[in-house]
């Protein structure tokens, strides 16, 4: 690993983009998903994505990480190149340097929440076994579950539950990068915007970049830098006031909704 | 504050061997800065100083995580935790801090935190665990009683399979009695489907199998009989032996294996996925959608790769007849029309849907039983497949013992 690290950052490292997207195009079959996608993420930005269902925003995290080949385009993750590898996972490299919540949890069924949150840990090595523990329950803590959660399987949970604990999972290495498919759906507002509030924490004091899918206005609001919407196959990123007063009518009425009022109205989340 | 630089000079004090570096060789933030994170204990007129200098991030708190276990056991009057050169810091490394901060703090001794980054203290308020309490994996009872209820368990869970088989056997036939009399509607495609699956693309495996072991039961038995100058008998031995156990039992073993496992496998996984309860929710019966089709498939598939096992063991044993023996295929269809009656080749076809039965019912009944995790399909997979076979092999015996009885 720490070959990897020197090798690949030899540049100005602050100044690259977490991960540069260019050209992507995905299809399956004749559906085009993505075409000519452009996108860049900061260091230590909170990026929030956007767009209707089935606009593929759970393509284009997937599309990142390497899960999903594209049929064209180069990304880049933390400088490194992600390649349709001979035989290696392009993510392997990346071990440990980001986590994804995905979006139905895809949580491992056989091992409980804690030996779920374990698994990156143990696979990263070099850490006690004690401090492991800890570190689980700290995790099933923070992101809101109860302590009797730890020793239950995926399968005892709420789909609440099951969201917390895949959200603990994704966060349990505190790595530079998460990916976050929609972690708020299915919460109740309370734990939603703890969880907002922990996301920033996190984010301000390890320089955590976020990219997260959601259609919860109020995260928007509250979290995100900068929001990128998924629109004719392609992101338009901007702050949200720039949305605000882009005039393209899927973004007017995102933006303008009723819901959306609500949550610019909510005094006391932003900042 | 005036406690810059406590114990980071070796040779300061006589603590210094608790000067531990720690490189950090992983993560980018860190390799701009120094990637060294230090941790001095230095304790002087009953005050211990705990000095951290790095990032204290996940690795740091792997690696130091012994010595600040260790230094918790103290028991000075009071602690000061200077953290001013702690330039990162992620929930392992607050965490760590909190405990150890707490260890001492819990024991009503008087504990400061100094310096540490504004930014930080955020993440140091969320690092905490609210009940430590929790059952740690420490916590393993006696193993003589583990093992004790274990084996009291196996028993109970052998008298339940038994009585929960013999319930879904019954919830089988009162779903095909319905359908008989056409209160509920058989479903052809479904039915189709599982037909060319566990019948057509058996019959390779079946006939090739079936084959192997007709040839080399005629070749062993050949060798042997030639010593009684009555090779020729070799022919009644395989025509026998194949109608009536061979030609049966390993097909039903191979479709055991192949198609009772299937089914496990594939009704466990919908379970998994919610789907059988979603079946349940539009007022359909698992069963009449899924057992039904996969057990008439099977009752009709099964005698059939039956007849084709017993076509192919008698081939087997024609083959080596013609090669070792010297007779001919006529000579070989003569004697074997001699040596078996239509009962050899009835009660080996007889025993075929019997078994089919048992095996989708048994394939069926442990997909159903399926919870939760994928680690639960593979075990049931494995049970389905042990068990029919097991209940297959009795049965035959029983069968040999009934047929002996009436004559036939
Ligand atoms: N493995 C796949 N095979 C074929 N089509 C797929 C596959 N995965 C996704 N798609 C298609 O790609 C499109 C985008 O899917 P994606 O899951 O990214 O949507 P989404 O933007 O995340 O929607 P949602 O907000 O509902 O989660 C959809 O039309 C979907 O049908
Ligand atoms: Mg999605």
């Amino acid at each position: 690993m720490a070959a990897m690290t020197d090798e690949s950052f030899s540049g100005d490292v602050a100044s690259q983009p977490a991960i540069r997207l260019r050209g992507i195009r995905n299809a399956f079959g004749t559906q085009v998903v993505h075409d000519q996608l452009d996108l860049d993420v900061r260091r230590g930005e909170v990026l929030g994505v956007v767009g209707g269902s089935g606009t593929g925003k759970s393509v284009l995290l997937r599309t990142i990480i390497g899960l999903q080949i594209p049929a064209a385009g180069e990304i880049e993750l933390l400088g490194e190149r992600i390649e349709a590898g001979r035989g290696e996972m392009p993510t392997r490299k990346l071990q440990g340097r980001f986590g994804m919540m995905f979006q139905d949890g895809a949580l491992f069924s056989s091992l409980t929440v804690a030996q779920n949150i374990m698994a990156p840990m143990r696979e990263r090595g070099g850490i006690p076994k004690l401090l492991m523990r800890e570190l689980a329950l700290l995790k099933i803590n923070m992101v809101g579950l109860p302590p009797n959660a730890a020793d239950k399987f995926p399968s005892q949970l709420s789909g609440g539950m099951r969201k917390r604990a895949s959200l603990a999972r994704a966060l349990a290495l505190d790595p530079q990068v998460v990916f976050l498919d929609e972690p708020t759906a299915g919460l109740d507002p309370i734990g939603a915007s703890n969880f907002d509030m922990l996301i920033r924490d996190l984010q301000s004091s390890l320089n955590l970049t976020v990219v997260m899918v959601t259609h919860d206005l109020d995260s928007l609001v509250a979290i995100c830098d900068r929001i990128a919407v998924l629109l004719d196959k392609q992101v338009t990123v901007g702050t949200m006031q720039e949305l605000v007063a882009n005039p393209h009518p899927w973004i007017q009425e995102y933006f303008h909704g009723p819901r959306a009022r609500a949550a610019f109205e909510t005094p006391g989340l932003k900042g | 504050m005036g406690f810059s630089g406590t114990g980071d000079v070796p040779g300061d004090n006589h603590h210094a061997d608790r000067f531990i570096p720690v490189s950090l060789d992983w993560g980018e933030q860190d390799v701009a800065a120094a990637v060294e994170t230090s941790l001095s204990i230095t304790e002087a007129g009953g005050e211990l100083r705990v000095g951290i200098a790095g990032p204290l991030t996940v690795e740091a708190a792997a690696r130091l995580d012994r010595q600040f276990r260790q230094a918790v056991k103290a028991s000075p009057r009071q602690v000061v935790i200077d953290a001013a050169e702690v330039t990162a810091l992620d929930s392992a490394g607050a965490w760590v801090l909190r405990r150890t901060s707490e260890a001492f703090s819990g024991r009503g001794i008087d504990v400061r935190l100094d310096g540490l980054q504004s930014e930080f203290e955020a993440l140091l308020e969320k690092a905490f665990i609210p009940d430590p309490d929790v059952p740690t994996d420490e916590d393993r009872p006696n193993p003589l009683i583990v093992i004790t209820a274990r084996a009291g368990k196996a028993m109970f869970d052998m008298a339940h399979v038994g009585r929960d088989l013999f319930g879904f056997f019954g919830l089988t036939i009162v779903s095909l009695l319905a359908l008989l009399t056409g209160r509920t509607k058989l479903r052809f495609v479904a039915l189709v489907s599982q037909l060319e699956y566990v019948g057509l693309n058996a019959v390779g495996i079946v006939a090739l199998l079936c084959f192997l072991v007709g040839v080399v039961l005629a070749y062993m038995g050949s060798l042997q009989l030639e010593r009684f100058g009555a090779a020729i008998l070799t022919v009644n031995l395989v025509g026998v032996s194949v109608l009536r156990e061979i030609g049966v039992l390993l097909t039903a073993i191979i479709v055991a294996g192949r198609s009772g496992s299937a089914f496990t496998a594939q009704i466990g996984t919908m379970k998994v996925n919610q789907e059988v309860d979603a079946l349940e929710t539009l007022g359909l019966s698992p069963v009449d959608v899924l057992v039904i089709p996969r057990l008439i498939a099977l009752f009709i598939a099964l005698p059939i790769l039956v007849f084709i096992g017993d076509i192919a063991g008698l081939a087997g044993g024609a083959m080596i007849s013609v090669l070792t023996l010297d007779l001919t295929i006529q000579q070989f269809l003569t004697q074997l029309r001699g040596a078996v009656d239509f009962w050899d080749f009835g009660t080996g076809m007889l025993k075929a849907p019997v078994f089919a039965y048992v095996i989708a019912v048994v394939g069926c009944h442990q997909g159903l039983k399926v919870s939760g995790s994928a680690e639960s399909v593979g075990f049931r997979t494995t049970k389905a497949v042990v068990e029919s076979i097991f209940i297959v092999i009795v049965l035959d015996a029983l069968f040999a013992v009934f047929f002996a009885e009436i004559g036939i």
